[in-house]
Formats: structure tokens, C-alpha cells, sequence
């Protein structure tokens, strides 16, 4: 009797030493960031240094902005918490190596996806969650209207590191205009030099010339101009060879977008899951079993809607409401007018 | 086991440590780099940078490549770095005399500005020195001409450029003037040596360094006019000069803030160096008949200037690389250029930083060359 117990013991140990491997390998082929994610308790999220509407911090530290709900909307659905996020501001330059290296999982900081980014520096861009353009802001006294009235010797404050510093010469060189770039590390730099007077123009991203607009001793004295030199599709990025967390975080933006397209809000969340609709249903965790295929459970994207809100709410939240950008231009969305447009989660 | 080997062994085993951190370090970047599909090499120097900069002593444009980029930065961190030397060098000097100053007034100024300037750090002066005296700046519509030809505007500092005609006619006659001074002072430490007489060599030497190119300019056909800047309207309230020569507030803000921080701790050396010497020597000078002039010159400085060398080389060091906080204020240098814009633009992280870091590595080598080589010039001659 001892004999087969003590085989019996064995046989067990080894069918639990069998178990517990298999499922450390699953986990492991889930996903590393995803591991070290529910180990650690929180979501390693790059922002900017503070641009209103997009990533800013108030005065008691609290992160809010377009760019942060998408970080926040990642911790909803892997920890189950929006505010489980360590924000890290990053400068132009420091980003992608701060992504690169490891400190970082998420960079969501008004980032233009482009090729060779996307190709060439180990990084992946995920989605869009701002169709933006590079404009110009000049001062209303200057009396200049249009991009057309541009002269020769034109000064441009701007940031390094930046896509706007090739759009920059693109632009002049292509109207063959001569101008003096005058490119800083930080954003700040930027405002407070072309408030002083040192630059004729201040050029970047239109959503951050609004919204630095704001930042200015008098913001009325400055106009943007209405040209939009460039395509800048913003979005957040993550590094390459991860692929589960890679469809975690595009699947988290996708799930908000998908969420104000259904009608879907951090009110009415719950009570969505009685709907006729699958469409609705597989979105609020209450048909289907979406969250498996990333190792996640089934409420993920309904912890995302109750927690950050949808797409629209987000906008609303934070850059509507706070006068940078009343008007939501091509960021409504597709059935809208806009071009907000994103893969069905089925 | 024999004394030879013990001591070699330690020292072995302390090789074989670097050696392997190293490769360990090496290796995992390599591992690191292959797993987040980054490819390592130096090919993108000689791609296209297709960005701009502000200022450059080189033709440059975006349609140059990173490596002539890189050579923009380098340049205009010497820039910065040499005249930050000099205009150090200078201020630290005369500070650094005041304080020895029996006169009350100046010498408690000099105090004054060395604790001053020393104590607050050193990228606070530079956004002052940027920001605020920016700030304080009229716009170009709005400045007065200093002098009728100088404009000190927000944009920058506009000077009148110079327009040479027969330019080498009047550098032959400088360097004339030059050797011409060389030989009359070899021949007044003859005449001294020999008959005990002095020459007025600095008079002769002041008289033919004017009278030489002057006479280039009456029979040498040189002719020298001056381009003036002159303001010109690019909208309703926007105003440049045109014409002359631009220095941007950048160059400017970073330069004075350099220069004024570094002389606070020259100005010490300088101090150290002259109260060094011992109060011995200049009674004995004085007591064979020297005048104050000729003590300073012939027994207090040569001695002083054995204390001052080495320390001052480490203030010069220290400028050159403290130069590259001219990132936050805009001034197009090695880290903005090639360490920020370049490495942005190309994420080549590993490749641009250590040929950064070796950059300025050997600048600061080749100043450290150079001092030593003076500081042995002027050490004590054991015969």
C-alpha cells in the first residue's frame, strides 16, 4: 500500500513539475512584456514633457491626455486598473531609445509613424490615434496670413529630433525660400524663444501648435496659419519582436475607437450587455472569447470602455473640452466624415 | 612561489576582468541589437542628413551628408570652445590680479564675482544668459545702431563684413612687420647681453605693426570697405538685416555664459599662482634695481606661471566639454547636431555616441598635448 502510495506521490509531483512547465512555457510564449507587466503591477508608458492634450501633468502629478488613455486604456485590460501606469516624459531625442532599451513598453507621445522608423530602429507602430499635419504659428501683428507670404531670411523655431525638422526644409526648399532653423531639446525651449521674439515662426505638429498655443504669455496674439504641410499620422509604438503585445495595445486603441463607433460609453458600459447587436456584445465581454487569442480574459475591452471611456470621450475629455481643438477635423470618425477607421474585433 | 610572479598575477587576473566585462558588455549589445532587428554600422555617414542648420562654418544643407553634418557640430564646438578660451582667459586674468588688488573697492569686486559666478550652476547661467537677456533685447525694427554700424537685436548680433581688395598685399606687409619685430628683439637681447643697453623694442614693435600695413593700404593698393546691415521687412512686424555678418544670440548667450563661469575658477588659479611665489623674491628683485614692471615680468610671473598651467588646462578641458549644454539653448553644436538631430533621424544610438565621445575625447587630448607642451616650456630648466 505504501509502495503505491509513495509512487502515487511521485507520479503526482511530476504531472504538477509537467503542469506547472507547460503553462510557464505558455505564458512565455504569450508574451515577455506581458509577464513582466502583470509582475511588476504596472504599464512602463513613454509621454511627452507636456503638451496639453495629448500628455500633461497637472500640478499634483496626475498624467491626462489622449496619448495617456491609450496607456491607461492597456492597463485596464492586462492589469485591470487604468491608473496602474508609471508615466515617463521623454524628450524628442531620448524616445525611441527609451523604448529600444527596455524602459519603456509603450511609447504614446504624439510620435509620426513613417518608414523608416517603422523599418529601420527596432520599433513597430501599432495604429493612429491623431491624423495630424505640420502647420506654422505666427504672431496675428505680423499681418501674415497664409504660408505664401513667407520672405526670404524667415526665421523657424522648432524641435530637433523631429519629423517637422525635414518637413521644415521640404517646405522652404521646395517654395525656395531661404529661412534660419532654429531647432531646440525640449518643447518648452521652443515656446519660450519664439515668445520672446527670436523666431518669425513656430513650427510643429498643428495639434501641438494649438496646443502650445495655450502655453503662451498671450495667447491671442498668435495665429496658425491654415496649410498643412505634411502628413503626420501620430500613434503609439511599441518595440519590434513582441507580437502579443503588440496586438494588446493596438486592440486596446482599436477597442475605444470600435466603442464610440458602436455607441458604446464608460456610462452605458454595462448595461450593453444585454444588446441585440454581437458586434456590441463581443465588444463589452459578453459574446465570443476575444481576450484568449492575447492571453487575457473576456472583459478586457469592457474594463477599457467603463475605465478611460471610448475614443470620443477621450477626445472630448481632453482636447475638446480644453479649447485646443473644438473641431475634430479628419480625426471623427468614418461614418462621420472623418477617417477614424479601424478593423472590426471579432 | 617567486616575488616576480606574485606581483604579475594580480595584475593578470585584473586584465583578464576589464577584458571580459568588455566583451560581456559587447556581446550583449550585439544580442540586444540582433534580437530588436537593429543593424549596426558606420554606412549612414555618407547618406543624405536631409536636415538643416542654423549656423555653420562650412557650406552645409541637407543635401550634404551625416558626415559633413557631423563636421558642422565639430566646428562650431571648437568655435564656441576657443573663443570661450580666450575671452576666459583674459577676464580670469584680470580678476584674478584684482583680487591681489591693495585697493579695497576693486579687489572686494573681484571676491564678489568669483563666488558669484562659481556657485550658481552652470546650464542656470546659460538659460539666464539665453532667456532672459533675450528677453531684454529690442527687435531688429527697434535697435539702435551701436557705433552706426553694430545692431544687437533679438535675432542676433548684426556686423558690418568686410570687404577686401588686394587682401594679400596687406597680409605680406603684417607678416613683415612680424619678422621684422622677431629680428629687432634678437638683436636687443644681443645688445643687451653684450653692451647692458636696452631698446625700446615694444615702441619699434607697436610703430611697425601699423606703419607697415598702413603703408600697404597708401602704396600697396589695398582698399578696405565695410558691407552694412541694413533692416529689411519680411511682414508687418517681422524684421531682419541683411547684408554684414550675423553672430546668433545662441553663439552669444552660450559663449558669454561659458567664458564668464569658467574665469571665476582661472581667476583663482591665477591668484594662487602669484600669491605663490614667495614675497622673498620680489624684495630681492627690487633690491638689485628692477623696477615693479620688470619684477612682475622677469621674477613673479615666469615662477607664477609654473603654478598656473596645470590647473588652468583642467578649466580649459572643462569648457570645451561643458560647451555641449548648448543643446538646450539651440546652438547647432557636436551633441545638438550629430548627437541629437543626426542620431534622431537615423537611430544609429551606439554608432553616433561613441564617435561623439571620442570626439571629444580627442579635443580635450589635443588641449592637454598642447598645455603640457607649454608647461614644459616654461618649467624650471634643471642643468
Amino acid at each position: 500500500m505504501f509502495k503505491y502510495l509513495k509512487q502515487l506521490t511521485s507520479l503526482v509531483a511530476m504531472v504538477a513539475v509537467l503542469f506547472t512547465f507547460t503553462t510557464e512555457t505558455m505564458a512565455a510564449k504569450k508574451s515577455k512584456t506581458l509577464k513582466n507587466t502583470q509582475k511588476k503591477g504596472f504599464v512602463r508608458c513613454g509621454v511627452s514633457q507636456g503638451l496639453p492634450g495629448f500628455s500633461n501633468a497637472d500640478a499634483a502629478g496626475n498624467w491626462t491626455g489622449i496619448d495617456v488613455d491609450v496607456c491607461r486604456a492597456v492597463a485596464a485590460a492586462v492589469l485591470g486598473d487604468a491608473n496602474k501606469v508609471k508615466f515617463t516624459p521623454l524628450s524628442a531625442k531620448e524616445r525611441f531609445t527609451a523604448l529600444t532599451s527596455g524602459e519603456i513598453d509603450i511609447l504614446s507621445r504624439n510620435t509620426t509613424w513613417t518608414l523608416s522608423r517603422d523599418a529601420d530602429i527596432g520599433l513597430t507602430f501599432v495604429g493612429v490615434n491623431f491624423y495630424d499635419g505640420q502647420g506654422f504659428m505666427v504672431r496675428k501683428s505680423s499681418g501674415i496670413t497664409s504660408t505664401s507670404q513667407f520672405k526670404d531670411g524667415i526665421s523657424a523655431c522648432t524641435n530637433i529630433g523631429t519629423t517637422t525638422e525635414l518637413n521644415m526644409r521640404d517646405f522652404f526648399n521646395s517654395k525656395g525660400i531661404s529661412y534660419e532653423p532654429v531647432a531646440f531639446e525640449k518643447a518648452d525651449e521652443v515656446v519660450a524663444a519664439y515668445d520672446a521674439g527670436r523666431c518669425d515662426t513656430y513650427t510643429t505638429d498643428k495639434s501641438g501648435l494649438a496646443a502650445q498655443r495655450t502655453k503662451m504669455s498671450n495667447p491671442d496674439d498668435h495665429i496658425v496659419l491654415p496649410e498643412t504641410v505634411s502628413k503626420e499620422p501620430l500613434g503609439p509604438v511599441v518595440r519590434q519582436g513582441d507580437s502579443v503585445w503588440e496586438d494588446i495595445v493596438r486592440w486596446s486603441l482599436n477597442a475605444m475607437i470600435e466603442a464610440e463607433e458602436y455607441g458604446i460609453t464608460s456610462a452605458n458600459a454595462d448595461s450593453m450587455k444585454t444588446s441585440d447587436n454581437p458586434a456590441v456584445k463581443r465588444l463589452v465581454g459578453a459574446e465570443g472569447e476575444l481576450g484568449a487569442a492575447f492571453g487575457l480574459d473576456n472583459e478586457w475591452s469592457l474594463r477599457i470602455i467603463k475605465q478611460v471611456g471610448n475614443y470620443g470621450e477621450s477626445y472630448k475629455r481632453n482636447i475638446a473640452d480644453t479649447g485646443i481643438l473644438p473641431d475634430r477635423g479628419p480625426n471623427e470618425l468614418w461614418t462621420k466624415g472623418g477617417i477614424l477607421y479601424v478593423p472590426p474585433a471579432r | 612561489m617567486d616575488l616576480k610572479l606574485q606581483k604579475i598575477i594580480p595584475q593578470l587576473i585584473t586584465v583578464l576582468v576589464v577584458v571580459l566585462v568588455f566583451g560581456f558588455f559587447t556581446y550583449n549589445a550585439q544580442i540586444n541589437m540582433e534580437n530588436r532587428g537593429i543593424d549596426f554600422g558606420y554606412g549612414f555617414l555618407s547618406q543624405e542628413s536631409s536636415f538643416d542648420v542654423q549656423f555653420s562654418l562650412i557650406e552645409y544643407d541637407g543635401s550634404h551628408s551625416y558626415f559633413r553634418a557631423y563636421l558642422v557640430g565639430l566646428l562650431n564646438t571648437i568655435l564656441v570652445s576657443v573663443i570661450g578660451i580666450i575671452f576666459a582667459t583674459v577676464l580670469g586674468v584680470i580678476v584674478g590680479v584684482a583680487r591681489l588688488s591693495p585697493n579695497y573697492l576693486i579687489n572686494q569686486f573681484a571676491a564678489f564675482y568669483v563666488e558669484f559666478f562659481r556657485n550658481i550652476p552652470l546650464l542656470l547661467q546659460i538659460f539666464f544668459w539665453y532667456f532672459a537677456a533675450l528677453r531684454a533685447l529690442p527687435l531688429p525694427q527697434d535697435a539702435d545702431a551701436i557705433l552706426g554700424v553694430f545692431y544687437l537685436t533679438i535675432k542676433g548680433l548684426y556686423v558690418p563684413a568686410f570687404i577686401w581688395e588686394n587682401l594679400n598685399v596687406f597680409l605680406y606687409s603684417l607678416i613683415a612687420a612680424i619678422v621684422a619685430i622677431v629680428v629687432i628683439r634678437i638683436h636687443a637681447r644681443k645688445v643687451q647681453e653684450t653692451q647692458g643697453k636696452q631698446l625700446p623694442v615694444f615702441w619699434i614693435a607697436i610703430g611697425l605693426i601699423f606703419i607697415l600695413p598702413l603703408l600697404s593700404f597708401l602704396i600697396g593698393g589695398v582698399s578696405l570697405s565695410f558691407e552694412i546691415p541694413k533692416l529689411k521687412q519680411l511682414a508687418t512686424t517681422s524684421f531682419i538685416y541683411e547684408g554684414g555678418l550675423s553672430l546668433p544670440p545662441e553663439l552669444i548667450a552660450l559663449t558669454l555664459s561659458l567664458a564668464l563661469y569658467t574665469a571665476t575658477f582661472i581667476a583663482e588659479c591665477v591668484r594662487a599662482g602669484i600669491q605663490g611665489v614667495g614675497k622673498g623674491q620680489k624684495e630681492a628683485a627690487a633690491s638689485i634695481g628692477l623696477n615693479p614692471n620688470q619684477v612682475l615680468k622677469l621674477v613673479v610671473m615666469p615662477q607664477a606661471l609654473r603654478i598656473i598651467i596645470p590647473p588652468t588646462t583642467n578649466q580649459y578641458l572643462n569648457l570645451t566639454k561643458n560647451s555641449s549644454l548648448a543643446a538646450a539653448i539651440a546652438y547647432p553644436d557636436l551633441v545638438l547636431v550629430f548627437a541629437g538631430t543626426a542620431l534622431m533621424q537615423t537611430g544609429k544610438a551606439i554608432e553616433i555616441v561613441s564617435i561623439t565621445m571620442l570626439t571629444y575625447l580627442s579635443l580635450s587630448i589635443s588641449i592637454s598635448i598642447l598645455m603640457n607642451w607649454y608647461n614644459k616650456k616654461i618649467a624650471i630648466k634643471e642643468k
